[in-house]
This record gives structure tokens, sequence and C-alpha cells, in this order.
């Protein structure tokens, strides 16, 4: 049975305002707080890579989880944001952990990459145990000033999470897990080779409003819970808009949805486990219900995931 | 009640801007709609005209004045 045995995170220290980005860009504070919900963001320092932000948070998660290097079976690394088509982060994070037989896998679909990551983790870890999963990115490098709507978005972070093949204190349980994807819209959120992110917004607000709560209720229906039995969920943290929009469709209080976006911005696939590092780092003890996790990202793919203490 | 009235209805319900749109008016250059309240306005569609709206077809263009609504509705209603 696949457990979520622990977290970790991390983040550069450069934070960046949005008054710091009305100068880049020309959108005014107010205007970036009431569309995104976002106050402020961190940079990645110019020689840090995305593998190094990720070691960071992989060490942080080892050492919460009283593992070494030495005792991962399997990375799997997601990252949309990585300098180079291949090979990816995965290979260099296991190098800079002194592993050099352990296999390394990257998941490279951006936001939706760190759930997916865990729920194949979960069908893994019967062979492998413990699985280290990380997500990082430096979306900063990804973003053009002339596209203030989506540049005002993105921050730096990354985190980490090991899945186990055994039961630990505080782990949590990872029941069952639905994925999905619509390639549609595959030019909807798009980076390609040397530019940077473009974004139709309208279509990814639209499409991940509809299809996020249609998971979740999806996934919670099959296993026999409403989202009133829910008392905690860790979704991508896209915009707050986008939150407060499945909560209110899931007809569930807002505050039952994990936040850091203020802080952090959409750090895309490591604002799962950035968010489930720091909701764990303040609640140490087993959470009281079931938890969900959800994302929505390019592709489109989108999935949720049902844990229990 | 009328399909129009119906839709005015849903629009009320779901814009920040309380407004009565002209059938031609593009509901989402007057900031009546935007792309938080679009799935809200097609959700209260569903449910007060009991159709259901596939993901796809969920695109601006088509929900852009009452007319486009009403005229969807017209060819999506059971």
């Amino acid at each position: 049975m696949p457990y979520l045995r622990a977290f970790g995170h991390h983040l550069p220290t450069r934070i960046v305002t949005n008054a710091d980005l009305e100068i880049r860009t020309g959108r005014v504070p107010a205007s970036i707080e009431k569309t995104s919900g976002i106050l402020e963001r961190r940079y990645a320092a110019e020689n840090e890579t995305v593998a190094d932000l990720g070691l960071a948070a992989a060490n942080a998660c080892l050492a919460n989880a009283n593992l070494i290097a030495n005792e991962i079976g399997l990375i799997l690394f997601s990252s949309g944001s990585a300098e180079r088509a291949f090979p990816g982060p995965a290979s260099v994070l296991a190098q800079k952990l002194g592993l050099t037989t352990t296999p390394a896998i990257d998941i490279p679909v951006a936001s939706a990459g760190s759930l997916i990551a865990i729920a194949f983790a979960a069908d893994l870890a019967p062979r492998y145990n413990n699985i280290l999963v990380v997500a990082s990115e430096i979306m900063s490098r990804r973003i053009a000033d002339t596209d203030p709507d989506t540049a005002i978005l993105f921050g730096d972070g990354a985190g980490a999470a090991i899945v186990s093949n055994e039961a630990s204190p505080n782990g949590l349980r990872i029941v069952d897990v639905s994925l999905s994807t619509d390639g549609n819209y595959a030019d909807a959120l798009q980076l390609p080779y040397g530019g940077a992110i473009q974004m139709k917004g309208l279509d990814v607000i639209i499409q991940a409003s509809r299809k996020i709560p249609r998971s979740i209720q999806d996934l919670l229906e099959k296993n026999n819970l409403k989202p009133s039995d829910i008392s905690l969920f860790l979704m991508h943290q896209a915009n707050v808009n986008l939150i407060r929009k499945v909560a209110t469709a899931l007809e569930v209080p807002e505050d039952r949805f994990f936040r850091n976006i203020d802080r952090y911005g959409n750090t895309s696939s490591a604002s799962l486990l950035i968010a489930a590092s720091e909701w764990r780092a303040a609640n140490p003890n087993p959470p009281a219900t079931p938890v969900i996790l959800a994302v929505f990202g390019a592709g489109f793919n989108w999935g949720s995931v049902l844990l229990t203490p | 009640m009328s399909t129009q009235a119906g839709i005015l209805k849903v629009i009320h319900a779901v814009a920040d801007i309380p407004n009565d749109p002209n059938p031609d008016e593009s509901l989402f250059d007057s900031g009546t709609l935007d792309s938080f309240t679009l799935p809200d306005l097609v959700t209260g569609l569903e449910k007060e005209f009991n159709v259901k709206i596939p993901d796809a077809d969920l695109v601006p263009e088509r929900f852009d004045t009452v007319t486009k609504i009403e005229a969807y509705l017209d060819t999506h209603k059971s």
C-alpha cells in the first residue's frame, strides 16, 4: 500500500513584489493582486538551475523522512522549465545526490507533473519502495515582460515528496488517483523552444474551472465520499480566483483550500508539493479527514489524488 | 419564461456588473462576463434550461451575446 511519507521544499531568497513587476510590465500592483491573488513571488539567482532548487527540496524531504539518498529506489522529476531538452534534471539531481545507478526519470508536463509523478509513484512503489518525487521550476526565465498577463503570474521554487511502499508515522495513504488529458487544448498553454510561455488565459480558466471540480467529485464518488467529507484540499496554486471557483463548485468553504499563492505566485508543478510541504510543517499531526490533491495544467493535463491519514 | 428572459436571469445571477445587456451587445467587451464568470454562466444555463453543455463548447465566442447564447440553446435543447 503506497504512502506519502514526507515532504520538503525550497524557495529562492530573492523576492519580487508586484511593485517590482509594475516597473517591468506596466501592470499596477492592485490589478495583479485582484486578478491573481499574488503579492510577491521568488526568482532564482542567475547561477541556480532547476536541478539545484530540486536538490535543496530533495534534501529537506529526505531529512523529514529520516532517509538517506542511498535508500531511494527511484527518482521522478517533474519540470516544465528545464534548461535543455535532454537529459532533463532528473539525472543531474541523481548525480548531485551521489546516486549513479538509481533510475531517475523526467516528467516534463509542467503544472500537473508533480501529481502525475505521485500517481506513477503510487503504482511503482511495490517495485522501488522509496520513490523521491521532485518538482522544480524556474519559470522566471520562461516569461516575457511584453506579455504582462502571463509574466505576473509565475515564480520559482521546488517541492519534493517521498512515496513509500511502507507505512510510516504520520504518512498519508494514497488511496486512489484520477488522471486525465485533453490534447484539444495543447496549444492553449505552451512553452515553445527558445520562446516564452504562451497562455490563452480564458481557455485555461474556463476549462480548469470545470475539469478540476469534476475530477475531484468523480474520485470522491468512486470512494463513497463527498466534498464536505474533506477538510483539506491541496491544489495547484495557479490563481486564487480559480481556487475560489473550485471551492464554490464543490460547495465547500474556501478555507479548506490551502493557499500560499500570495507569497510564491504560480510555481507550476512545484506549487503542489510546496503547498503540501508547508501544510505538513504547520500540521505535523495526522489530518482528521481524507485529503485531496488536485492539479491542472498544460496539455491540458489534470487530475486528483485521494489520501487518508 | 422566454429563452431570452431565462438567459438574462442567469446573467444577472453570475455577472459582477448588474446590467441588462442588449441582445447583440458583447458580454465580454462590456465587462459583464470574464474568464471567471463564463463557467458560472454555463453552469447556470445548464440548470436553467436543463441542457448539458460539453467542455469543448466552452469558447467565449459562443456565449458572447444574448443572441448567440439563445441560438446555441435552441440547437442543444432536447
